[in-house]
């Protein structure tokens, strides 16, 4: 869970709506004083650990020199290429499941109410036990997936942290399994949202299953999935904690993503500068999905 | 005569069939869903299983390789609350120092968020909304991304290996999100309330203590719920931040056993485990809440 998709889920109807109750009568004298001092202690904390640390990151990622050396080094592109990869399957792959799932919790049988508890346990359990986990799980043929494997197949599972691209799928699996409670659980408040006349009158018309997801649901939760998968791309991109622990980068640092790949830079290869100028290298890609996320949530106030 | 009767049992024998076509429809769905909730088990199990398995491994029977516990044994947990392997030796100074980050980071993220809250959206000073949508923009950069910028500044400070520079920077990351939520639920308290104490002479300080808190006392319960899980779980910062033994988290010291070839795997998870347990507890404790929180705009929409 992160604060940024609350704040941004709530959408900026709620910044307007900030916007629109300020036009106050002016304060004076001793209520002024009160006011700023209130006020103080949040102003310094954002200018002292948010204002500066940026600044203070883009004054060391300014020179132009750094972004070269970063496109000469064959690391980089492939680091490039994994980030797309673990965003892009990732966030799209748990998204879609999560809508499909929220669909499957919304029926009335016994058993998958009591199955909801039990489903959204990997979001309730903090990211590092899970990772540490699910790295322990894959650590090769004493790892419980190869256990398994040779078990109940009889056959010798692969060494999953020496191929790239097992690795990296390990990566995103980890990752949907951690996440994909929290959307499963999003979905499911935005369709018990959708008021049930609207279900009876699809059922009357006819229209059930892939007529019902594709003319009713998608339309009505299609602006939600929209916004959801903007968020969870943006936040998605920073992730550290996945990749750092599930393959560590192995092997040899194939697998890094741009948030591990700064770090390594910065703390393993002493060159912070370069650390720096890799992740900010993320933003031309950052700042139009903060842009469409911005629209899509107006739309949606619009729409209301 | 007799085609007529042909007919009815024609008519019956067709809805007949017409009947257990649809139960067997139903069958099957049932058994589609039970098939798939079988499926979600699995997966939602499996990697909680293998913590629990290995934690029960008795020591020395490093790897496992089978899929039940041979000699169950709880050895493994008795050692972490003992802190008797020399692994765990700071295992209870680190519970305490990520308690200790938690509840100062909850503290100042409410205490901070609500005096903002209040000066902004109770005594409504000029150009408020710049500030609280100010404080918004500190979730447009990854904070990963500012973690090495944020590392150099704070040995300038000479704040490195320092409880107090992970606290900063995770008050300095909750507290928007405490000011957004403290001004949304402050608009269902009106604002004559604080009016009429102001006509009977009270001061803000007042106001903001007698009258504001007690008030916004459920939303300051969930934003610390928050506040205090967001500082539990969080990892890249307090890596990075606190390096020595004394000073390092669970989290923290979680993450080190991966990186030594000869750790008690058993009692990692037996570590993990227990650090898991008191979120885990929190959100099942709060679920409805949580849910109902998080997904606020999402109904909405």
């Amino acid at each position: 869970m992160s604060s940024v998709q609350q704040v941004l889920a709530a959408g900026p109807g709620a910044l307007n709506r900030l916007r629109r109750s300020v036009w106050r009568r002016p304060r004076h004298g001793p209520e002024l004083a009160w006011a700023i001092a209130f006020v103080a202690p949040y102003a310094a904390v954002f200018l002292a650990f948010v204002v500066y640390p940026i600044a203070y990151g883009l004054w060391m990622a300014r020179d132009p020199s750094l972004y070269r050396e970063l496109i000469a080094n064959p690391l980089y592109a492939q680091t490039v290429v994994n980030t797309a990869l673990f965003v892009g399957l990732g966030v799209n792959v748990k998204m879609f499941l999560a809508l499909l799932l929220s669909g499957f919790f919304m029926r009335r049988r016994w058993w998958i109410k009591a199955l909801l508890p039990v489903y959204i346990l990997p979001w309730a359990l903090p990211s590092i036990p899970a990772f540490v986990s699910f790295h322990w799980m894959l650590i090769g043929e004493e790892g419980f997936v190869d256990s398994v494997l040779s078990a109940v197949l009889g056959i010798g599972g692969p060494l999953w942290f020496r191929d790239r691209w097992l690795a990296l799928g390990s990566n995103i699996v980890a990752y949907i399994w951690k996440w994909m409670p929290f959307w499963t659980l999003t979905f499911y408040a935005g369709r018990t949202a959708i008021p049930q006349e609207i279900y009876e009158a699809a059922a009357v018309d006819g229209a059930s299953g892939y007529r019902r997801f594709a003319h009713v649901i998608l339309p009505l939760l299609g602006n939600l999935y929209l916004v959801c998968t903007l968020l969870s791309t943006l936040w998605t991109i920073g992730d550290f904690t996945t990749v750092s622990l599930v393959s560590e980068g192995a092997p040899s640092y194939s697998t890094d993503v741009l948030a591990t790949l700064g770090i390594h830079y910065a703390f393993e290869g002493a060159q912070p500068a370069l650390g720096v100028a890799a992740v900010m290298s993320a933003l031309p890609v950052l700042i139009p999905i903060v842009i469409l996320l911005m629209r899509a949530l107006q739309t949606r106030e619009t729409q209301l | 005569m007799s085609t007529i009767a042909a007919d009815a049992r024609l008519a019956t024998r067709t809805l007949s069939r017409a009947r257990s076509s649809v139960r067997l429809r139903r069958y099957l769905r049932n058994a589609g869903t039970l098939v798939l909730s079988a499926v979600i088990v699995v997966w939602t199990l499996a990697p909680l299983y293998n913590m629990v398995l290995i934690s029960l491994e008795p020591e020395g029977d490093v790897f496992t390789d089978h899929i039940w516990p041979r000699v169950p044994s709880v050895e493994s947990f008795w050692g972490v609350l003992t802190q008797s392997h020399w692994y765990l030796e700071h295992f209870w100074h680190q519970f305490a120092n990520s308690l200790f980050i938690g509840w100062m980071v909850t503290f100042f993220a409410l205490l901070f968020g609500s005096l903002t809250a209040f000066a902004i959206g109770r005594m409504r000073i000029r150009h408020g909304w710049l500030v609280s949508n100010a404080a918004l923009l500190t979730y447009v950069i990854p904070a990963s991304f500012l973690a090495i910028p944020f590392y150099r500044i704070m040995q300038n400070y000479g704040l490195a290996n320092n409880p107090w520079s992970v606290i900063a920077a995770l008050v300095a990351f909750a507290t928007p999100y405490a000011i957004f939520v403290f001004q949304e639920y402050g608009r269902s308290i009106p604002i004559e309330v604080d009016e009429s104490a102001r006509i009977d002479g009270a001061s803000p300080p007042q106001i903001y203590l007698r009258i504001y808190l007690p008030l916004m006392a459920p939303a300051l319960v969930a934003v610390g719920t928050y506040a205090l899980l967001l500082a539990w779980n969080e990892y890249l910062y307090q890596f990075l931040l606190l390096s020595s033994k004394a000073n390092m988290t669970v989290p923290v010291a979680l993450a080190q056993f991966l990186s030594s070839d000869q750790s008690p795997w058993n009692y990692m998870m037996a570590t993990a485990i227990i650090y898991a347990a008191p979120p885990v507890a929190i959100y099942y404790a709060f679920r409805r809440r949580m849910t109902s929180g998080l997904t606020m705009g999402g109904v909405k929409g």
